[in-house]
């Protein structure tokens, strides 16, 4: 009896392993197969036919259309930070580093965070669904047999667009955050202006900026590749979009916040060899 | 003298998992200035000999010969440029969502036609668009506002746009009317009485229609073709999958 259940315990156990070892296999072969995607795609981009005009395009429906929620979400998220930096710093008399602090914490971390999870949520999404459906409904085989690369008129400019739109729209991010900030701090809790300001001269400095900007490329190219990847291998119908839609966009999600914190050691190590 | 073939299909085996073949030593003839019918039961091979003929499978043994070239050896780049010598017509169009009729059609030309002026080419949309039966009025519409049957004329259109030498027609009645399924032989007939030199090579499983315009009919099972010839061979034929296949299709009709 105790030899039986033994047997089931240790059956069991092996099954546990197997399946992590299968799911971790499969991961490793889909991230080879989406860099080999991404890469590819990357590449066709500088190969004639040049896709200008579809760039563009792109560019106008990642970076203009995303303007107005990038500055509603900046103008709030840079009120509500210097709001609760303002509290804290209130209990050891410090208000006047609410500023840099709020400054410093947008362009690093909110800035390119949360323009890379607005913009995924947007445009990645209705990116994994238009290829998605494109699939599932022949146009990207009819681009195959007409003699168009799809990956090069499709994901290429998508990739692109998004690698170069990202940091733009961080930037535009980071100032209205800023405005927001200096609005609540100066108008709304009456603080120097003066000093708002040239705290924040002081300890802001370029290489801050620079780290979000690079940033938001680097989150650009991942949801961008994630999403046309995952729209690019749509199976089945409707299904199938809404599927590849839902996992581009959660997976570039999750994405870019682990790899923020990555991307800031690595940055952090940068500067430090490089000073 | 001898016919000359568009495509020449030599003893293909396609295998997806070991030992199970979907296409069993296919060998198939597709003469120019004919139209050749593909007809079978579902899951036969039909839509799997097709995506090989265009190139978007390689066949795990066997030739694909297309104006003489095997497509199946060839690199990406080739083979893009063979598929030049195509034109397609999927089961529900495959128009671009995005684009007009018009534009749809004017899609391949921009892309391969570059030595045409944009006059040219809308000149050459609207000669493909007329000749495919569909109304002026309808050219700027996208293809969610008109009907079935104009995006099969509209996807015709976009397949005759650059004057290919083979016209693929996949499943091009299913899911249509009587009426709209007379319509799209029709509209077979039609084009391949406008360019005879043309091979027409449909796939259906619409054996009435099968008849109708096939100048030969060649019957797929179990990946391999079961019987090659113009449409009386398959009256004749005591083969008893052949006369099941016959007999359901005449009596649906």
């Amino acid at each position: 009896m105790v030899e039986q259940i033994r047997q089931k315990v240790n059956h069991y156990i092996d099954l546990a392993f197997l399946t992590l070892w299968q799911t971790f296999e499969g991961f490793i072969y889909e991230v080879g197969d989406v860099f080999s995607f991404g890469a590819y795609s990357l590449k066709t981009f500088f190969s004639k036919p040049y896709r200008f005009k579809e760039f563009v395009q792109q560019m106008e429906f990642i970076g203009n259309k995303s303007i107005f929620i990038v500055v509603l979400t900046g103008t709030f998220t840079g009120m509500a930070l210097s709001f609760q930096v303002y509290l804290g710093f209130k209990m050891v008399n410090a208000t006047s580093l609410t500023g840099p602090i709020v400054a410093m914490g947008i362009a690093r971390e909110l800035g390119p965070v949360l323009t890379g999870l607005i913009v995924s949520a947007r445009a990645g999404g209705a990116m994994a669904a238009n290829l998605g459906s494109m699939r599932v409904s022949e146009q990207i085989d009819a681009l195959e047999v007409m003699g168009v690369e799809p990956q090069e008129y499709l994901v290429a400019p998508r990739i692109w667009a998004s690698i170069i739109a990202l940091p733009l729209l961080t930037g535009v991010f980071d100032f209205v955050a800023m405005i927001g900030s200096y609005f609540l701090c100066i108008r709304v809790l009456e603080m120097d202006e003066a000093i708002f300001w040239d705290k924040t001269a002081l300890w802001l400095n370029p290489a801050h900026i620079n780290e979000g900007l690079i940033k938001g490329a680097v989150f650009g190219a991942v949801f961008s590749l994630i999403c046309t990847y995952r729209g690019f291998n749509t199976k089945g119908g409707a299904r199938g979009v809404g599927d590849a839609t839902n996992r581009g966009v959660v997976l570039s999600m999750v994405m870019i916040i682990i790899l923020d914190f990555f991307l800031m050691n690595l940055i952090e190590v940068y500067y430090k060899w490089t000073a | 003298m001898a016919q000359e073939n568009a495509i020449e299909i030599i003893d293909v085996k396609k295998s997806f998992s070991e030992g199970d073949y979907v296409l069993n030593g296919i060998n198939l003839k597709v003469p120019k200035g004919k139209i050749t019918v593909i007809i079978g039961f579902s899951g036969t091979g039909k839509s799997v000999l097709l995506k090989h003929i265009l190139g978007l499978l390689k066949p795990t043994s066997g030739q694909i010969k297309v104006l003489g070239k095997d497509i199946a050896s060839m690199g990406d780049e080739e083979t893009i440029k063979m598929r030049k010598h195509f034109g397609v017509l999927f089961q529900y169009a495959a128009l671009f969502d995005d684009m007009t009729v018009l534009e749809n059609v004017q899609f391949p030309l921009k892309e391969h036609r570059k030595d045409l002026s944009k006059s040219q080419i809308k000149e050459m949309a609207f000669e493909k668009l007329k000749q495919s039966g569909l109304d002026e009025k309808h050219y700027n519409k996208l293809p969610g506002e008109v009907s079935g049957g104009m995006r099969k004329r509209c996807g015709l259109a976009r397949a005759l746009a650059l004057d290919p030498d083979i016209l693929i027609y996949d499943e091009p009645t299913t899911g249509l009317d009587p009426i709209l399924t007379e319509m799209v032989d029709n509209l077979i007939l039609s084009t391949h009485n406008h360019k005879e030199d043309t091979a027409s090579l449909v796939v259906s499983h619409d054996l009435h229609a099968a008849f109708r315009i096939g100048d030969y009919v060649a019957m797929l099972d179990s990946g391999k073709v079961l019987l090659h010839g113009p449409p009386k061979v398959f009256l004749e034929s005591d083969n008893p999958l052949v006369a099941r296949f016959v007999s359901k299709g005449v009596n649906k009709k």
